[in-house]
């Protein structure tokens, strides 16, 4: 929340006319501008002869999916998930040990991957969203590593170790996803849909009651709603979002293992989110294409990669506690 | 006829302190209700047990002669019952319309409609203009809540209260902080819906408690020690020992 006065001396807003904020255009506009420049990625790798990028920039999609379907819930329901990354992971290994006994085909891992996300999400959300603050992160904290302690001891699909794939998924019987340019479309093709779900998702009906139990779940009682169940509903959505994530993920690194899991990965997909502005749908993507790029770029100079990103963090949170959609917004005259 | 609200012996300790020590009351439709009372009288308390906020631990609260007394805060609202807050409860992040549009879109369809923009809904944002304009405030509509003055903020939560299109209205301190002003206009607004809407006011301001209220019921110490008339409250000598005091030469 910017506290930066603003528009008491707005345009009196004719009160016939809804309010349609010009602001949600320009995130169109700035939306369209990101996903047009990762659409060129591979364009610019068979130039530069440098086929890593498009692998590379595939992982910071599926990230960004992940990062997306996060602030889903964090920015808009201001429910701090400390276990998101357990999501990612259930797409992961529906992938891994599917294929493992011969079942190879896209639809039924995304099929299998959401649907143990949205039981898990079910199951773990009833009982989290019964607390707040702290302990809705110490839940869903806990969660998450139970989740990442099953999957390390299932040593049938590589425990500890992790599994490696032996090919990516198919799609209705073809090896499309083979090439590397195809996996890179389809994430970003996946990514921008999910994008634009998310978009219509809160400017919905239930979108404005969700924002609505972030900003004072009382009211929202009074006025004749019951929080739990909108907030339980968007971190079911948000859980299978994530699924779908690790989906892609499982086919873009050939490897599975219970890391994708772990807290560490959770904590990062927060820093994605606040790095990249909370509640901006956008500021998630943006964000991790900022951290995977940092990682890959600060650990070129230093195995201690991280400590050059915190610093960054806390340069953002300080400046703008916006994110860096934050400071777009403002540099380009609006938020004012 | 039946009272559209009934409190029978209701009870609620804070520890070894009886705030609500034996209320029972009755409010009929269409009455303007006032209870009045010294801070820490339990007035807040009685309000949120009356509107699910807060379980009682004996006694129990009919509506229209049905049994909520565990009926949680948004079936009540369903039922037709609306609450102002003391301390104002708004959300500051949305703007003044989308706050009332959404007290409005609470009770017309379902919320779990993932598409569609709910901002460009004609009949929602047309429904909240209209209680904006009853409550003097149409022209704010645009604005982030959070800009709004003291006294609009209570305006607001006038017109979200009316926005949920209640059966009986539970207003808890509406005067409380606004300047005299703002206090006319919530005056005048409070004549409008008198004798139209069913009303439980919970006040500290005497001024504006005795100009409005049909009945008024005086609670010191979680007990009702009177009520009546405000020509009868006034009178009575209890309630002038207890709380009007030199407070009864301003009256």
């Amino acid at each position: 929340m910017s506290d930066s006065p603003a528009p008491t001396t707005a345009p009196p807003a004719s009160p016939a006319a809804p309010l349609r904020r010009p602001r949600l255009f320009s995130r169109g506009a700035a939306a369209l501008a990101i996903f047009g420049l990762m659409a060129l990625v591979p364009l610019v790798a068979h130039l530069s002869d440098d086929p890593f990028l498009t692998v590379a920039f595939t992982r910071i999609l599926v990230f960004a999916i992940a990062a997306l379907s996060l602030d889903l819930i964090l920015g808009y329901g201001a429910l701090v998930s400390f276990g998101h990354a357990a999501y990612v992971g259930f797409g992961a290994y529906a992938v891994a040990i599917l294929s493992r006994h011969g079942i190879t085909d896209i639809f039924v891992h995304l099929a299998a991957g959401i649907g143990v996300a949205v039981i898990f999400a079910v199951l773990t959300g009833a009982i989290a969203l019964r607390t707040r603050g702290v302990y809705f992160i110490m839940i869903t904290l806990a969660f998450g590593q139970m989740a990442y302690f099953f999957f390390t001891s299932l040593s049938a699909y590589g425990g500890d170790d992790g599994i490696s794939l032996r090919g990516r998924s198919t799609v209705l019987g073809t090896d499309l996803l083979a090439h590397n340019s195809v996996l890179f479309y389809v994430t970003l093709g996946a990514l921008v849909g999910l994008y634009l779900l998310a978009a219509a998702v809160v400017n919905s009906r239930f979108g404005r009651v969700l924002a609505g139990t972030r900003e004072d779940a009382l009211r929202m009682q009074a006025i004749g709603f019951r929080p739990f169940r909108y907030q339980l509903a968007a971190f079911v959505i948000a859980g299978a979002m994530a699924s779908i994530s690790g989906v892609l993920l499982a086919n873009q690194a050939e490897f599975v293992s219970p890391a994708y899991m772990s807290w560490h990965r959770s904590g990062e997909l927060i820093v994605m989110v606040i790095l990249g502005g909370i509640g901006t749908l956008l500021g998630g993507v943006v964000g991790a294409v900022v951290v995977l790029l940092l990682e890959e770029w600060l650990s070129v100079f230093t195995t201690h990669w991280r400590m050059g990103l915190g610093l960054v963090l806390i340069l953002v949170v300080l400046f703008s506690p916006k994110g860096i959609a934050g400071l777009f917004e403002r540099l380009l005259g609006r938020g004012k | 006829m039946t009272a559209r609200l009934e409190i029978r012996s209701l009870h609620k300790r804070f520890g070894a302190l009886a705030v609500t020590d034996g209320i029972s009351l009755d409010i009929a439709p269409g009455e303007l209700h006032a209870i009045i009372g010294p801070n820490g009288a339990g007035k807040t308390t009685l309000v949120a047990q009356l509107s699910g906020q807060l379980a009682p631990d004996s006694g129990q609260v009919l509506y229209d002669g049905r049994d909520i007394t565990h009926m949680d805060m948004a079936g009540r609202v369903h039922l037709g019952m609306a609450r102002s807050f003391q301390i104002t409860t708004i959300l500051h992040g949305f703007t003044v319309l989308q706050n009332v549009a959404l007290a409005v879109q609470a009770r017309k369809g379902s919320s779990f409609r993932f598409f569609g923009r709910a901002d460009a809904e004609p009949a929602l944002n047309a429904a909240a203009i209209g209680y904006l304009r009853q409550v003097g405030l149409a022209e704010r509509a645009g604005d982030v809540a959070r800009n709004l003055s003291h006294g609009e903020h209570r305006q607001m939560e006038f017109a979200i209260a009316l926005a949920t299109a209640p059966r009986l209205l539970l207003l808890d301190e509406p005067f409380a902080g606004t300047g005299r002003q703002e206090a006319e206009q919530l005056l005048a607004l409070m004549r409008q819906i008198k004798g139209k809407q069913t009303t439980l006011l919970v006040e500290h301001d005497m001024n504006a408690v005795f100009a409005l209220a049909d009945r008024i019921s005086v609670l010191v110490y979680g007990r009702i020690i009177a009520t009546g008339t405000p020509g009868e409250i006034r009178a009575n000598a209890e309630v002038r020992a207890a709380y009007l005091g030199e407070e009864d030469a301003a009256c």
